[in-house]
C-alpha cells in the first residue's frame, strides 16, 4: 500500500550552483520527481535592444559582446553580417577567412566550457572543468593576441575586421591545431565511456525531432536529436561554402548525446580551421566604412550558426547615425523553451543533467 | 559474450587523472611571477598626448558609454584649440577601444597598466595631468598602433609553455 | 637523529604506562581520551591537506603553498576563519534539534576511535567486540545528520536528510556482511585480533569483501561518486546548508573526519593495520590510512556522481548479493581448510570475484530508466 504523498513547491533560485547564471524555476516536487516546472526569466535583463537605439553603429558592437559573453566573436559578427546586408557592402576577402578563423576558434572555447560545466554540474569535482578550461586558455591567448581582451573581444566591425593578425598569430594556430587533437582524445578516453556518466545521462531527456522543430530548437540539440540542420551548409554565410567539413548528428537525443555531438564539433572545426589557415590571402582586413556610418533606410535579417545555435539580428534603418531597431533572436531563449517538455517525470538530478546539456547562456536570454 | 560496463570506464578515468597528477601543474603564483599580457592589450587606464590633440572630441562622441568629458576654450594656439579639461571616468569605460581607433590625429593610446585597484571610485577618474604622454614613465599598448609593437615585450602563450609532453 | 629517537618511542612508552599513571583511573582516563582525541584532529587536518594538493595536482594546478611552508596551515587558517564567522541562525529553526545536530553527528567520530589499534594493543579500550563497538556507533551520526536538516526548515535540506536516512541505513548491509567474511577467517571481533590474524593481508584472502566494503563505505560517509548527500551543484549544500560558523566547523569536522575513520577501519582490517617491516608500527598504520585516502580523494577527482535512485539499486541488487555470496563462499573455504593452507582461497577468491563482476553487472546494469509517468 503506497504512502500518500503530497507535492510540494520548491524555488530553484537565481542564485543557485549549477543553473547557468541567474535563472530561476519553481519546481512542483513529489518526492524527488519533478511534477511541474515554471521558469522566471528577467534577472539578467539589461535592456540592449532599447541601449542599441542611442549608440551609433559600430558603437552597438560592444554590446553585442555581452550578450552570449562566452562566444563574443560569433556575436559581433551575426551584427555585423546583418548590417553588411542592409547596407549592401563588400568585405575583403582577408577579412573574410580571418572572420572564419575566429569563429571556429570561438566554437571550440565555447564547446569547451558547455561540456567542461556540464560535467561540473554532474559531480566530477571540477576535474574535466579545469582540463577543458586549459585547453580553452590556449585559444583565449590567441583572442588576446589579437584583440587585446580575453572576454569581450569587440573586434569584428562593420566592412571586416578592425586590425589585423599580428605576424605571430598564423604559426601560434598552426602550432595550437597540433596540441589539441591529443588533448581530446585524452578527454574521450577520460569521459565517454564512464560507467556513472552513462548512468546519469544516456536515456535521459529524451528530444525527440518533431518537438524539436515545434518549438524552434536549433543548434547541436537539434543536431543531437537526429537532424542535419546546420546554417553554415544550408544557407552559407560568408564563405563557409569553400570549406569542407560534416555536420556530425547523433540518433537518440538524450543528454549523452547533447553532449557526444558537442566533441564531435569541435574536431570539425578543426579540420575547417586547418583549410582556412592554408588558404588566407594578403590583403586590406577592412572595407571603407566610416566610423559614423549611415547605411540607407531598410531593414534587415542577419544569421549565423553560432556555437549554440542560430543567432540572428534583425536591424531596420531609417539613415541616421544609429539603428531605428535592433532585435535579437537569442537562441538559448528559444532552446530553454523545451525544458518542460524533456524534464517532467524525471529526478531533481536529472534536471539539473538535462538542463546543463542544453548550454544557455543568461546573457542571451534576458539580454 | 560481450561484456561491457563493468568498470573499464572508469578504470580509464582513473589512470588518466593518474597521469595528470604526474604533469607539471600549469600556474603562475602571480605576485612573485608574472605573464607578459598582450602587446595590444586594452588597459584600465589611458595615455592622452597634449602636443597632437586638437580638441575635435572624436573620442567622446563615439564612445559607447560616453565617458570621455572635454572642455575646451577659443584660445588658439598653433591652430589648435586649447584643451582644458580633458577626462576619462574609468570606472564606467568598458575598455572597448573606439575612442582609440576613431581619433583622427592620433593621440589617445590604451595603457599596459593593468593593476589599477584604487579604494574609491572618484579616484578613478582620470584628468589629463595624469593622462599625459609626457609625464613620467606611461607605457602604450600597441592597441590600433602597431609600430609601437616592437617596444613591448611578446605575450606568454600557454601553447609555448607547456605542452603535452611535461 | 636524537629528536626521533624520543617521538617513535611516545607510543611505546604511553602504552607502557601503569594503568593509573597521573593519578586515579579517572585521570588515566582523561589524559588518554585528549591524547586521542588531538591525535584525531591533528590526523584530520593533515587529510584535508593532503587532499587538498592532490586534486590540485590532478587538475593542473597547486594546491594550497602560501599559508606556511608548503601550505601546511591552511587548515589552521580555515578552521580559525570559520570561527570568526558570525552564525547565522534563521527564524524559523526548530531551536533544540538545530542546536543540538552538530553535537550529536560529531561526538560518535571521536568515540569511534577508542578501538582503533595504532600499534599493538595501542587503543584505549581493546574491547573483544570491537567491530560491533564500531559500527553501532558510527551509525549515530545518521540521526545527528537527520536532525540537522529537518530541524533547518528548508527544503533543500529536508531533500538531503531523506537521502541520508535511506541511502546510509541501506549501505549498512553489505558493510556488514563484508566485515562477517572478515572475522570468519580472523575468528574474533576485536580490531587488535583482526590485525594479529592477519599473516597474509585479508585484501588478497578477500577481494570481493574489499570492493564490496570500499563502495559502501564510500556511499556512508557521502563521499566521491556518492556525495549527493550534500550535493553542491543541486541541492546546494545539502543538510549542513543553513549552519555557519562554529557549527559548520563541526560538521566539516565530521566529514572529514568519518573518512579517517573510514582509512584507518580498512588499513586495520583489509591491509594489515601496523604490521610491517622495518618502521614502527604506529607508522605503518598512517601510511596505510594515507594510501587509502589517496584513492579515495582519487575517485572524487575523476567521478560524477549517481543518482539517489541508481545508488539505492547499487546497495540493493549489486553489493548486497554480492556479499552475500561472498560470506557463503568464506564460510565453506574456512571450514575446510587448515590454519596454514589459507592462500589457497587467493586464486579462488579472485577468480570468483572476476567471474561474479563480470556476469552481475551484465545483467544489473540497465541504462535511460527512472522515468515515473507524470
Amino acid at each position: 500500500m503506497a504512502i500518500r504523498t503530497e507535492p510540494f513547491v520548491m524555488n530553484m533560485g537565481p542564485v543557485h550552483p549549477s543553473t547557468h547564471g541567474v535563472y530561476r524555476m519553481r519546481l512542483t516536487l513529489d518526492g524527488e520527481v519533478v511534477v511541474d516546472v515554471e521558469p522566471v526569466i528577467g534577472y539578467l535583463h539589461r535592456g540592449i535592444e532599447k541601449l542599441a537605439e542611442q549608440r551609433t553603429w559600430t558603437g552597438v558592437i560592444p554590446l553585442t559582446d555581452r550578450l552570449d559573453y562566452i562566444s563574443s566573436m560569433s556575436n559581433n559578427l551575426a551584427y555585423c553580417l546583418a548590417v553588411e546586408k542592409l547596407a549592401g557592402i563588400e568585405i575583403p576577402e582577408r577579412a573574410e577567412y580571418i572572420r572564419v578563423i575566429m569563429a571556429e576558434l570561438q566554437r571550440i572555447c565555447n564547446h569547451l566550457v558547455a561540456v567542461g560545466s556540464f560535467f561540473n554540474d554532474n559531480g566530477a569535482y571540477y576535474t574535466p572543468f579545469l582540463q577543458m578550461y586549459r585547453e580553452r586558455e590556449k585559444i583565449v591567448d590567441l583572442f588576446e593576441m589579437v584583440s587585446g581582451q580575453r572576454l569581450t573581444y569587440n573586434y569584428m566591425r562593420i566592412g571586416g575586421v578592425s586590425q589585423d593578425v599580428p605576424r605571430d598569430f598564423v604559426p601560434a594556430v598552426e602550432k595550437l591545431l597540433e596540441q589539441l587533437p591529443p588533448a581530446f582524445d585524452t578527454f574521450d578516453k577520460f569521459l565517454k565511456d564512464n560507467e556513472i556518466l552513462l548512468a546519469r545521462a544516456k536515456g535521459v531527456g529524451i528530444l525527440s525531432p518533431e518537438l524539436a522543430i515545434d518549438y524552434g530548437i536549433t543548434g547541436p540539440v537539434l543536431r543531437a536529436s537526429g537532424l542535419a540542420w546546420d546554417l553554415r551548409k544550408e544557407d552559407p554565410y560568408s564563405i563557409y561554402d569553400r570549406f569542407e567539413f560534416d555536420i556530425p548528428t547523433c540518433d537518440e537525443g538524450d543528454s549523452y548525446d547533447r553532449y557526444r555531438i558537442r566533441m564531435l564539433e569541435m574536431r570539425q572545426s578543426l579540420r575547417i580551421l586547418q583549410q582556412a589557415v592554408k588558404q588566407l590571402p594578403e590583403g586590406p582586413v577592412k572595407a571603407d566604412v566610416p566610423h559614423f556610418f549611415r547605411p540607407p533606410a531598410g531593414e534587415a535579417y542577419g544569421r549565423i550558426e553560432s556555437p549554440k545555435g542560430e543567432f540572428g539580428f534583425y536591424v531596420v534603418s531609417d539613415g541616421s547615425i544609429a539603428p531605428y531597431r535592433c532585435h535579437i533572436r537569442s537562441t538559448s531563449l528559444i532552446n530553454i523553451s523545451v525544458i518542460r517538455e524533456l524534464v517532467l517525470g524525471w529526478k531533481l538530478a536529472d534536471l539539473v543533467t538535462i538542463f546543463g546539456s542544453i548550454d544557455i547562456c543568461l546573457g542571451e536570454v534576458d539580454r | 559474450m560481450k561484456f561491457e560496463r563493468y568498470g573499464l570506464g572508469i578504470a580509464k578515468g582513473l589512470s588518466v587523472t593518474l597521469g595528470y597528477f604526474f604533469r607539471r601543474p600549469s600556474v603562475t603564483q602571480y605576485p612573485d611571477q608574472r605573464l607578459h599580457v598582450s602587446r595590444r592589450t586594452r588597459g584600465q587606464e589611458m595615455v592622452w598626448d597634449r602636443e597632437k590633440c586638437t580638441g575635435c572630441c572624436t573620442c567622446a562622441k563615439s564612445c559607447p558609454q560616453g565617458v570621455i568629458e572635454i572642455v575646451t576654450s577659443t584660445n588658439l594656439k598653433n591652430n589648435k584649440y586649447e584643451v582644458e579639461k580633458y577626462q576619462v571616468d574609468t570606472g564606467y569605460c568598458i575598455q572597448c577601444g573606439l575612442c582609440v581607433e576613431s581619433c583622427p590625429y592620433e593621440a589617445l593610446f590604451f595603457s599596459t597598466n593593468y593593476e589599477c585597484a584604487k579604494y574609491r571610485r572618484s579616484e578613478l577618474i582620470q584628468n589629463k595631468e595624469d593622462m599625459m604622454l609626457e609625464s613620467g614613465n606611461k607605457q602604450r599598448s600597441a592597441y590600433f598602433y602597431p609600430e609601437l609593437e616592437a617596444d613591448l615585450p611578446r605575450q606568454t602563450l600557454l601553447i609555448e609553455r607547456i605542452t603535452e609532453e611535461d | 637523529m636524537a629528536i626521533i629517537e624520543p617521538v617513535i618511542n611516545i607510543p611505546v612508552i604511553l602504552q607502557t604506562l601503569p594503568s593509573d599513571w597521573p593519578g586515579n583511573f579517572w585521570g588515566h582516563w582523561v589524559l588518554f581520551s585528549l591524547v586521542t582525541i588531538i591525535v584525531v584532529i591533528l590526523m584530520v587536518m593533515g587529510f584535508i591537506y593532503i587532499a587538498r594538493r592532490e586534486i590540485g595536482r590532478m587538475q593542473s594546478r597547486v594546491g594550497p603553498n602560501r599559508t606556511g611552508p608548503f601550505g601546511l596551515l591552511q587548515a589552521v587558517a580555515d578552521v580559525l576563519k570559520v570561527l570568526l564567522k558570525e552564525g547565522i541562525t534563521p527564524a524559523a529553526v526548530d531551536k533544540p534539534i538545530y542546536w543540538l545536530a552538530p553535537i550529536v553527528t560529531l561526538v560518535p567520530v571521536f568515540v569511534v576511535f577508542a578501538v582503533m589499534p595504532f600499534t599493538n594493543g595501542g587503543m584505549l579500550a581493546n574491547l573483544n567486540i570491537g567491530v560491533l563497538y564500531v559500527v553501532a556507533i558510527s551509525s549515530i551520526t545518521t540521526v545527528g545528520m537527520f536532525m540537522a536538516g529537518w530541524g533547518s526548515s528548508n527544503k533543500y535540506s529536508l531533500i538531503s536528510a531523506m537521502r541520508v536516512i535511506a541511502s546510509v541505513v541501506s549501505y549498512e548491509f553489505p558493510v556488514l556482511i563484508s566485515i562477517a567474511s572478515v572475522i570468519l577467517i580472523a575468528g574474533s571481533l576485536s580490531l587488535n585480533d583482526i590485525v594479529i590474524a592477519q599473516d597474509i593481508p585479508f585484501i588478497l584472502l578477500q577481494p570481493l569483501g574489499f570492493l564490496v566494503f570500499f563502495i559502501a563505505g564510500l556511499a556512508e560517509i557521502s563521499r566521491a561518486p556518492f556525495d549527493l548527500l550534500e550535493a553542491d551543484q543541486e541541492i546546494v549544500a545539502g543538510f549542513h546548508l543553513e549552519y555557519s560558523g562554529i557549527k559548520f566547523a563541526l560538521f566539516y569536522l565530521v566529514e572529514y573526519g568519518e573518512a579517517f575513520l573510514l582509512s584507518c577501519l580498512i588499513s586495520t582490517i583489509f591491509l594489515a593495520g601496523w604490521r610491517g617491516p622495518i618502521l614502527p608500527e604506529w607508522l605503518w598504520f598512517i601510511i596505510k590510512a594515507l594510501i587509502v585516502w589517496f584513492v579515495m580523494v582519487w575517485l572524487w577527482a575523476t567521478l560524477p556522481r549517481v543518482r539517489i535512485d541508481q545508488m539505492m539499486a547499487l546497495a540493493w541488487k549489486f553489493l548486497l548479493p554480492l556479499a552475500v555470496i561472498n560470506l557463503v563462499v568464506t564460510a565453506i573455504e574456512v571450514l575446510s581448510l587448515s590454519e596454514d593452507m589459507l592462500w589457497i582461497m587467493i586464486p579462488i577468491n579472485f577468480a570468483m570475484t572476476a567471474v561474479l563482476i563480470l556476469f552481475w553487472s551484465k545483467k544489473f546494469f540497465r541504462l535511460g530508466w527512472g522515468r515515473v509517468e507524470v
